[in-house]
């Protein structure tokens, strides 16, 4: 399992546009360098992270080989009820983690 | 100097000054490198949400209350919580190590207690482990000013340390002092020369993309020095990592750090 840091606003008003943070640690390895041995290491990335809401996809991102390590990705939803957020990275090598996370609505 | 090293005193409080080798930068003058970054990377050390070196600090804090096996205890088993217990800790590292009779900085002493007092197997430098438990007991003194233990039993590790900052080293006839005294605020390519304290260890920097040690650090400018690096763990090192931190007293800690 990757360390994650999820910072979601503790509530929110109804319709309120809020901002959420998410920190994944993963070596993002491009698969263009050269490892200790002169080979190039095997490409290794996150290429895909989507937040849902109750089920419902509200923010998708792809990414790429000339990402760093350890993504850091921050976007905003419109608030509208209280509800589940659902965050997973996809990845190179089967690579795919959930975390959850509460939205308060007040 | 002498004398006080004969009398192998040791002590808790402030060196008095004249034990503590003279430094070009005088205290009032001291900058963190935290000063000169741009306020993108200022902006990633300060957000607790931004920060990745708290991805490693995650993992230190797992090891912190895991024992190595059924019958050891962790470290918290011995020590408690790490907020009190490691509070202001590594703002006075390296200290002296009763048990080997020589200088120990911060990495030595955990992979000491895991010797000494875990019977497990120390961790390698570098280590995600190492790194972590280390971030995890740094960030406990994260904001407190660096002191510079009275202990006379340190002195020749500071004397040590200052002659190999200021000594010529390398095939580009440099010294850490050319660059950390002499020069810093001047650029060197596209990199500000900092005035080289090591508050912020062990670091995220953009450049490793990971965490990293004050050793490792020191490695890479003795790389650009085109000096033959000394070994991880040498006892260079924590002469010089003591001396740094005699210099850079009374800077607060500012462990993980983001450096570029
Ligand atoms: C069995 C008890 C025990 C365990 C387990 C233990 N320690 Fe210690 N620790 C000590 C003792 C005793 C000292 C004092 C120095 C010595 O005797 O080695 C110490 C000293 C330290 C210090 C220096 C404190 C200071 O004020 O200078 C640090 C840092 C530390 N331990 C970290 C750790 C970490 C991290 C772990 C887990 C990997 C750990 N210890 C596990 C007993 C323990
Ligand atoms: C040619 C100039 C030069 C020399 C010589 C040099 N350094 Fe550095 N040092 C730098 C630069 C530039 C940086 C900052 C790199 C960056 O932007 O991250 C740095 C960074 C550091 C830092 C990290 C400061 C921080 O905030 O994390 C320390 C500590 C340090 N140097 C110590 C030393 C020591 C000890 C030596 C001698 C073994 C040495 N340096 C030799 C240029 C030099």
């Amino acid at each position: 399992m990757a360390r994650t840091l999820i910072n979601v606003p503790k509530a929110a008003t109804a319709g309120e546009v809020v901002t959420i943070k998410t920190l994944i640690s993963h070596p993002m390895e491009t698969g263009f360098r050269p490892g200790a041995d002169g080979r190039i290491r095997p490409r290794d990335i996150i290429t895909d992270f989507t937040c849902l809401y109750d089920g419902e996809p509200v923010f998708r991102a792809e990414l790429f080989p000339a990402a760093a390590a350890n993504p850091y990705l921050t976007f905003t939803l419109r608030a509208t009820r209280t509800g589940t957020l659902t965050f997973t990275w996809r990845g190179d090598n089967g690579f795919v983690q959930t975390e959850t996370a509460t939205l308060t609505v007040t | 100097m002498l004398a006080a090293l004969a009398t192998g005193s040791a002590g808790a409080g402030e060196i008095p000054p004249a034990e503590i080798p003279p430094s070009e930068i005088p205290p009032a003058e001291r900058r963190s490198s935290f000063d000169g970054m741009s306020p993108d990377i200022q902006a990633m050390q300060r957000d607790a949400d931004a920060n990745p070196g708290l991805l490693w600090l995650q993992d230190g804090a797992d090891l912190w209350s895991t024992a190595p096996a059924p019958d050891r205890p962790a470290c918290a088993g011995c020590h408690g919580e790490a907020a009190t217990a490691m509070r202001g800790v590594a703002a006075r590292y390296p200290t002296w190590d009763e048990a080997t009779a020589a200088p120990i900085d911060l990495q030595g002493r955990i992979n000491a207690c895991r010797r000494r007092h875990q019977g497990a197997e120390p961790y390698a430098y570098e280590s995600r482990e190492l790194l972590g438990l280390t971030a995890y007991v740094a960030a406990q003194s994260a904001g407190l000013p660096i002191t510079t233990p009275a202990d006379a039993r340190l002195g020749s590790a500071r004397s040590a340390g200052r002659a190999l900052f200021t000594r010529r080293m390398g095939q580009l006839g440099l010294s850490c002092a050319a660059c950390h005294d002499g020069n810093h605020g001047r650029r060197l390519g596209a990199a500000l020369i900092p005035q080289g304290h090591p508050t912020g260890y062990p670091l995220y920097r953009l450049e490793w993309q990971g965490l990293g040690s004050v050793q490792r650090r020191l490695r890479n400018c003795m790389t650009g020095m085109r000096a033959e690096p000394f070994a991880y763990g040498a006892p260079e090192f924590v002469a010089l990592e003591r001396y740094l931190m005699d210099r850079a007293a009374p800077l607060p800690m500012e462990t993980p750090a983001v450096r570029p």
